[in-house]
């Protein structure tokens, strides 16, 4: 069983997860599951913890197990903490012809971190990912709803210092996203 | 200055807003259709221009639609393909970011034509900033009469949104992107049942890319006979190229089917030639899962022929000495290239994105990594090219879905072009066991 939950959405994104759910056939709410997971994890801290997964099965009215297959299913869903800013740097061929591996040496040396870790601070975490649509604008990482493209080390220092000012949690579901050429 | 047909305003100013891509004549396919066409003839356009699906497989647009079951009182549907996650493929980021009123046209003339009464543009989660831009202009054409209840006072209505994935390459396999928009995780269905007769909710649907329902803009506008005298042979129309790797101006090109590898490589209309002044080395020219090429065969048939960015030319020679147009992702390597470190991005990309359905393809993946990557680090055995060429052989064809096909063709090309490359990095006192 479990455990009770004393957590909820806010009410901006109940309507909003209602208004997703009317955009299937009647029966058929199980279709919001990824959008309402994206929903939770920027809502409650960027990960998605037991307790928020139970929340969403609640609110779709499905099952817990559902939702636990799911979110462990896609590579966006994290299932354990991770810092303010996630940065997902693309490593795949066009990526790497172009110098991916030493943009994620440098973030590295930067921040004092490895791939698949995050900062004692709670601000950053790297994370090495799989192609991601820019191959042409290569290498480049993505932050929340952000993409950074053309990279060099002088642009991730300056992107580091800018999201280090901001200090803010930084979600894929973002609207004021800042993409840099 | 071959023909474009998709993206030629894409620097106009505004170009994504609904008033600037009408006045561009944007909406005329709809109005076209809705109005003065019937389903039917619709889809007798789309299969007299030759169209062929841009999400990499290539199968004629028209003849998928006529496969589409009717039965009496069931939903259907049409579901866009934006998942676009095959490595070197960006093009229709390019297009849905730049003109996302053209996939809209493309998905509301393609809908009346199905029958769909709700549709879905299935995108991938990284693109969640592409969604909003395609949020904000589907609520314009809501506004303007082009989308909801009575479609330009028509007795036709469409309700059409966008689904955002989360991070899956496999969601671009048309059932396990149906999985997904479903709520569950991306694994794919076995077929038959194709989607054409039992898909989204076990409802008849049509999946297709975000280029080819773009495509049908133009070919409603100019009728099928028009778009078929465009490109070459079989390969009709126009298409998107993705290039990246070690050229001068990797982007998004319209070219037209036909069109010479040699030129699009070197001309400065396209790549701009090799950058550093280097020479070339090999080419992936349908994005990861189709066979690489060293440059003799990529710019030449084994017969000796030009090579042309069309279906049939690219796949010239099969498997032996050619390749596939595939998804358009065209990656360029240089002369200082490692393919086996190259090889060893793509076996991690596909063991990372197996499903896990299939032992083949799960356990084969990984261990394709995990060889690659003892060869690239300098470990490999004498033994390590040929079980590397082995496995591949052994997960191709034996899998539920084409992911691991995908996967094995990588392999074995690079092994195949490229074996020496392999063999060097082997360790002259390695023992065989
Ligand atoms: C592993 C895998 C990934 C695929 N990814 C995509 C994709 O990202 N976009 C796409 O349009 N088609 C993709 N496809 C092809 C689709 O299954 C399907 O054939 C396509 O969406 C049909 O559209 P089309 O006929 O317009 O090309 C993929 C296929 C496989 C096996
Ligand atoms: S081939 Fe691979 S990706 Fe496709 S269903 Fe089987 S395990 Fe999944
Ligand atoms: S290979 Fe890095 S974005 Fe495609």
């Amino acid at each position: 069983m479990s455990k009770p939950i004393t957590i909820k959405f806010s009410d901006a994104s109940l309507a909003e997860i209602h208004k997703i759910m009317s955009r299937y056939p009647e029966g058929k709410h199980k279709s919001a599951l990824l959008p309402v997971l994206h929903i939770a994890q920027a809502e409650f801290d960027g990960w998605l913890s037991a307790e928020t997964m139970d929340l969403v099965a609640s609110v779709l009215k499905i099952q817990s197990i559902e939702v636990y297959e799911v979110a462990s299913f896609y590579s966006m869903f994290h299932l354990a903490p991770v810092g303010n800013c996630v940065f997902d740097v693309c490593r795949t061929s066009s990526c790497w012809a172009r110098g991916a591996d030493d943009i994620i040496k440098h973030i590295g040396k930067r921040l004092n971190i490895k791939p698949g870790e995050t900062t004692e601070d709670g601000m950053f975490t790297l994370k090495a990912v799989e192609c991601l649509g820019s191959c042409g604008t290569a290498p480049m990482l993505q932050c929340g709803a952000s993409f950074h493209e053309n990279l060099t080390p002088e642009k991730v220092d300056a992107l580091i210092e800018s999201y280090k000012a901001e200090g803010k949690r930084k979600s894929y579901t973002d609207r004021d996203y800042k993409n840099t050429l | 200055m071959g023909k474009k047909l998709l993206i030629q305003d894409d620097k106009v100013p505004g170009i994504h807003t609904l008033e600037v891509y009408r006045q561009r004549g944007g909406y005329a396919s709809v109005e076209k259709a809705v109005k003065t066409m019937t389903p039917e003839a619709i889809v007798e356009e789309v299969k007299k221009s030759g169209l062929r699906g841009r999400g990499g497989a290539g199968f004629p647009t028209g003849m998928k639609w006529s496969f589409l079951a009717k039965p009496e009182g069931v939903a259907r549907y049409l579901v866009c393909n934006a998942d676009e996650s095959e490595p070197g493929t960006f093009k229709d980021r390019y297009l849905m970011e730049k003109i996302p009123h053209l996939l809209i046209e493309g998905m509301i003339t393609s809908s009346f034509a199905l029958g769909a009464k709700t549709s879905y543009i299935y995108i991938r989660g990284e693109y969640f900033y592409v969604a909003r831009i395609l949020e904000a202009a589907i609520d314009e054409a809501y506004a303007a009469g082009y989308l909801g209840k009575n479609i330009l006072g028509t007795d036709y209505s469409l309700d059409l949104y966008v689904q955002v994935g989360a991070g899956a390459y496999i969601c671009g396999e048309e059932t396990a992107l149906l999985e997904s928009l479903e709520g569950k995780r991306g694994n794919p269905r076995i077929k038959p049942p194709f989607p054409a007769i039992a898909g989204l909710y076990g409802c008849p649907t049509v999946v297709n890319n975000v280029e080819t329902i773009a495509a049908v803009v133009p070919i409603i506008n100019m009728g099928g006979d028009e778009y078929a005298k465009i490109g070459v042979g079989k390969s009709t129309g126009t298409k998107l190229i993705s290039a990246s790797g070690h050229i001068n101006n990797p982007g998004v090109y319209e070219i037209e089917l036909g069109l010479p590898v040699e030129e699009f490589i070197y001309s400065n209309e396209y790549c701009g030639g090799i950058w550093k002044n280097k020479k070339m080395k090999a080419v992936v020219a349908g994005g990861s899962s189709v066979p690489i090429l060293p440059t003799d065969l990529i710019l030449k048939t084994a017969k000796g022929e030009p090579r042309l960015m069309s279906y049939e030319s690219l796949s010239d020679g099969g498997f032996v000495s050619g390749s596939m147009l595939g998804s358009g992702g065209f990656i360029v390597y240089d002369e200082d290239t490692s393919i086996p470190m190259n090889l060893y991005t793509f076996n991690r990309f596909y063991h990372h994105e197996s499903c896990g359905q299939c032992s083949p393809c799960r356990e084969g993946t990984g261990w394709m990594e995990k060889i690659a990557h003892r060869i690239v680090e300098g470990h490999g055995k004498p033994t390590d090219v040929d079980l590397l060429w082995d496995i591949q052989k052994r997960i191709e064809g034996n899998t539920i879905c084409p992911l691991g096909d995908a996967a094995a063709w990588p392999v074995a090309s690079a092994i195949r072009h490229f074996r020496h490359e392999f063999e060097a990095l082997i360790p002259k006192t390695a023992v065989a066991h």
